[in-house]
């Protein structure tokens, strides 16, 4: 079964968009590319100690890939998520996403990238508290220029799609913990993102919503070829995942391919 | 949608949002209330002079407004017939005035005699309608028609004998005796101790002046119209040698007493809507601090700064307007209500107003500029308010918001 959402947009039908974003080209190489990290390090140091949040991490995520990236707390798992989707920058190192050096953009080319590129699912309060599930999905879109027909078009495939059509017209309040996520993943996928960044995302939800959940995702990535890339303690998660790279403090520890595919 | 967006933010918290207008509303209720009330006190003397006994417009001879003597006098005809046809001057009433010293017996004060074409007069000024005993002049009257705060301190009835002393045309000695033969009482305590009238002829031979006149007093087509009467009449009196005044240009003082009082309004203004912008910055601080999370998250997935800084701009200024629209909605009843029921004082504190020369009676000015204006200023307010979260959001790290 192929979700209609997923078909490639005919054409970029933005309204003068993207002003101040990528080229097509560019986007076109984006689609077909990795996430690569060199040598990335980050250091906080807003106290009175440096603290090495990561340490020299090579990484390279390729497309349709769906990898748990684990380890304890304080390992810097959050903190690579946020380095990749563009919330941080490194310390040192370099970071490309499709061939675009993304620790160079600018504040706004980045934003730009971001709502582009990436879509994001975090652990919890993902959603404008005070628009419904249907808007909430249509937000991004509109950040995108994109018109009204085709946001709103898009927006409730979507959320057919993650099995919440009953629930377009509820406001997130009225929803359940997984319902919440499921909105977040139906409104990081609207804008047709290369990736999607997914931290710890169902650390909140009890095993039947987080099952839910990971039957959603895992699908998106066999049948659509979705790109995932989580942050997780959760073995539901590692369970699932047919990569998983594994940090302590700071440094990649082990990163293990499985070979079956994800259920 | 992101109008949506800034609207239903400003009803999250609801209990606080109703705070924060109800400062507001209270504030514009009690600034227009409060300018409404001085204004239309204001208005209602300035209205009480003009219309009653000023005139919109007067043509005097040059130098008459300053020294206001007699010797400044001319000739009725043919000024008069000058005005005749004018665009936007609809009739011309003749005045010899000048002060002179009104005496019974051991009373004196100082009074303005005013000769007048009586008909003419009232048509203008509806002095009849002022009469409170005896009756009004006519053009042949021997009598005068006095103003009741005079008939009061000189102890004069109907029928009692008034003796005028002052200097006529040129210095000429003027004394009259008349009987009083009707008493006019003015709104205005000003006018009200001031006013003795007699008939232009009776007028002109008291002060030595035949065929004189001080002043032409001019009701123009409308109070609309007045601009155009004073150019028209400006064209057949020469400036070289008359002087044709509004009323703005006759009463100075007033209009600067009027002035300084509303400047002094402006600190009461200004305490309450300081008091205001502190209440409506701890709201914004309130919100920034309770919207850090959310902040980040939009800036995570995509919404520019300036878009979303923006969108709070907005939810801050809606804010104030609806804040400034309902105190205007709750001040026009308010204000209404006082216009038409002016608030009216009593006992020494009408005495008090009364010896500064203002009837004790604060009809309310009911105008939609006084509204306008509170909305202007809370706009303006609350703008400058909302550009502290632009500021914010500006500055904002998206990881440490998301932390928050």
């Amino acid at each position: 079964m192929t979700y209609a959402p997923f078909k490639d947009w005919e054409n970029d039908g933005r309204k003068g968009a993207p002003r101040g974003g990528l080229t097509s080209n560019l986007k076109n190489q984006i689609i077909m590319a990795v996430i690569k990290l060199d040598k990335v390090s980050k250091i906080y140091d807003a106290g009175k100690i440096p603290v090495q949040a990561l340490d020299q991490v090579n990484l390279e995520i390729e497309r349709g890939e769906f990898t748990a990236i684990v380890g304890p707390s304080g390992s810097g798992k959050t903190t690579l998520l946020n380095i990749i989707g563009g919330l941080d920058r490194p310390s040192s190192g370099d970071i490309e996403v499709g061939g675009v050096d993304v620790d160079q953009l600018s504040d706004n080319k980045l934003i730009d990238f971001r709502k582009d590129h990436i879509g994001f699912v975090f652990q919890s309060y993902n959603l404008i508290p005070v628009l419904t599930a249907l808007e909430n999905v249509e937000f991004v879109m509109l950040l995108q220029k994109r018109s009204r027909k085709e946001r709103l078009e898009r927006a409730r495939e979507l959320l057919q799609a993650v099995g919440l059509e009953d629930k377009m017209d509820k406001r997130p309040s009225e929803l359940s913990g997984g319902q919440q996520q499921r909105v977040a993943v139906a409104r990081a996928l609207a804008p047709k993102p290369s990736f999607i960044l997914a931290d710890e995302p169902t650390a909140n939800l009890d095993s039947t919503s987080a099952g839910n959940l990971l039957d959603i995702m895992a699908k998106l990535n066999a049948q659509e070829g979705i790109t995932f890339v989580f942050s997780t303690h959760d073995p539901r998660v590692i369970e699932r995942a047919r990569r998983v790279v594994t940090l302590v403090d700071g440094a990649i520890a082990s990163d293990v391919r499985k070979s079956e595919p994800v259920q | 949608m992101l109008f949506r967006l800034a609207w239903r933010n400003i009803w999250r918290n609801k209990r606080r949002t109703f705070i924060t207008l109800a400062s507001i509303l209270f504030a514009v209720l009690f600034a227009s209330l409060m300018e409404s009330l001085q204004k239309g006190a204001w208005n209602n003397m300035i209205n009480n002079i003009v219309t009653f006994h000023m005139g919109y417009i007067q043509v005097h001879q040059k130098g008459y407004w300053d020294e206001q003597t007699l010797d400044y006098a001319y000739p009725l005809e043919p000024a008069i017939t000058k005005t005749l046809g004018l665009k936007g001057v609809e009739d011309a009433l003749p005045r010899l005035e000048s002060f002179a010293l009104a005496s019974t017996g051991s009373n004196t004060m100082g009074v303005m005699v005013t000769g007048i074409e009586p008909e003419g007069e009232n048509a203008m000024t509806r002095i009849k309608s002022r009469l409170t005993a005896g009756k009004f002049l006519q053009e042949n009257s021997k009598g005068a028609l006095i103003a009741a705060g005079i008939a009061e301190n000189l102890k004069l009835g109907i029928g009692d004998t008034l003796l005028l002393i002052g200097q006529g045309y040129h210095g000429v000695n003027a004394a009259g005796k008349y009987p009083v033969e009707g008493i006019v009482k003015y709104p205005s305590p000003d006018l009200n101790r001031l006013l003795v009238f007699l008939p232009l002829k009776e007028a002109q031979w008291f002060y030595g002046a035949e065929g004189m006149i001080t002043s032409l007093v001019i009701r123009p087509t409308s109070p609309k119209a007045i601009v155009k009467a004073q150019n028209s009449l400006k064209s057949v009196f020469p400036s070289d040698a008359y002087e044709v005044m509004d009323w703005k240009a006759l009463l100075p003082d007033l209009l600067e007493a009027k002035k300084f009082d509303s400047a002094g309004n402006v600190i009461v203004y200004f305490i309450l809507y300081t008091i205001i912008a502190f209440g409506l910055f701890g709201t914004i601080l309130m919100m920034l601090r309770e919207r850090q999370y959310e902040f980040g998250l939009l800036v995570a997935i995509g919404m520019k700064r300036r878009r979303l800084g923006a969108v709070v701009f907005l939810e801050v200024v809606l804010l104030g307007l609806v804040g400034a629209l309902a105190g205007i909605v709750a001040s026009m009843p308010l204000v209404g209500y006082f216009k038409v029921n002016p608030i009216q004082f009593s006992g020494g504190y009408s005495e008090m107003m009364e010896k500064f020369g203002f009837e004790p009676i604060f009809p309310a000015e009911f105008s939609f500029r006084i509204f306008f204006m509170q909305a202007v200023i809370i706009f303006v307010l609350t703008a400058l308010l909302a550009l502290f979260p632009f500021r914010r959001i500006r500055r904002l790290k998206v990881v440490e918001a998301m932390r928050s």
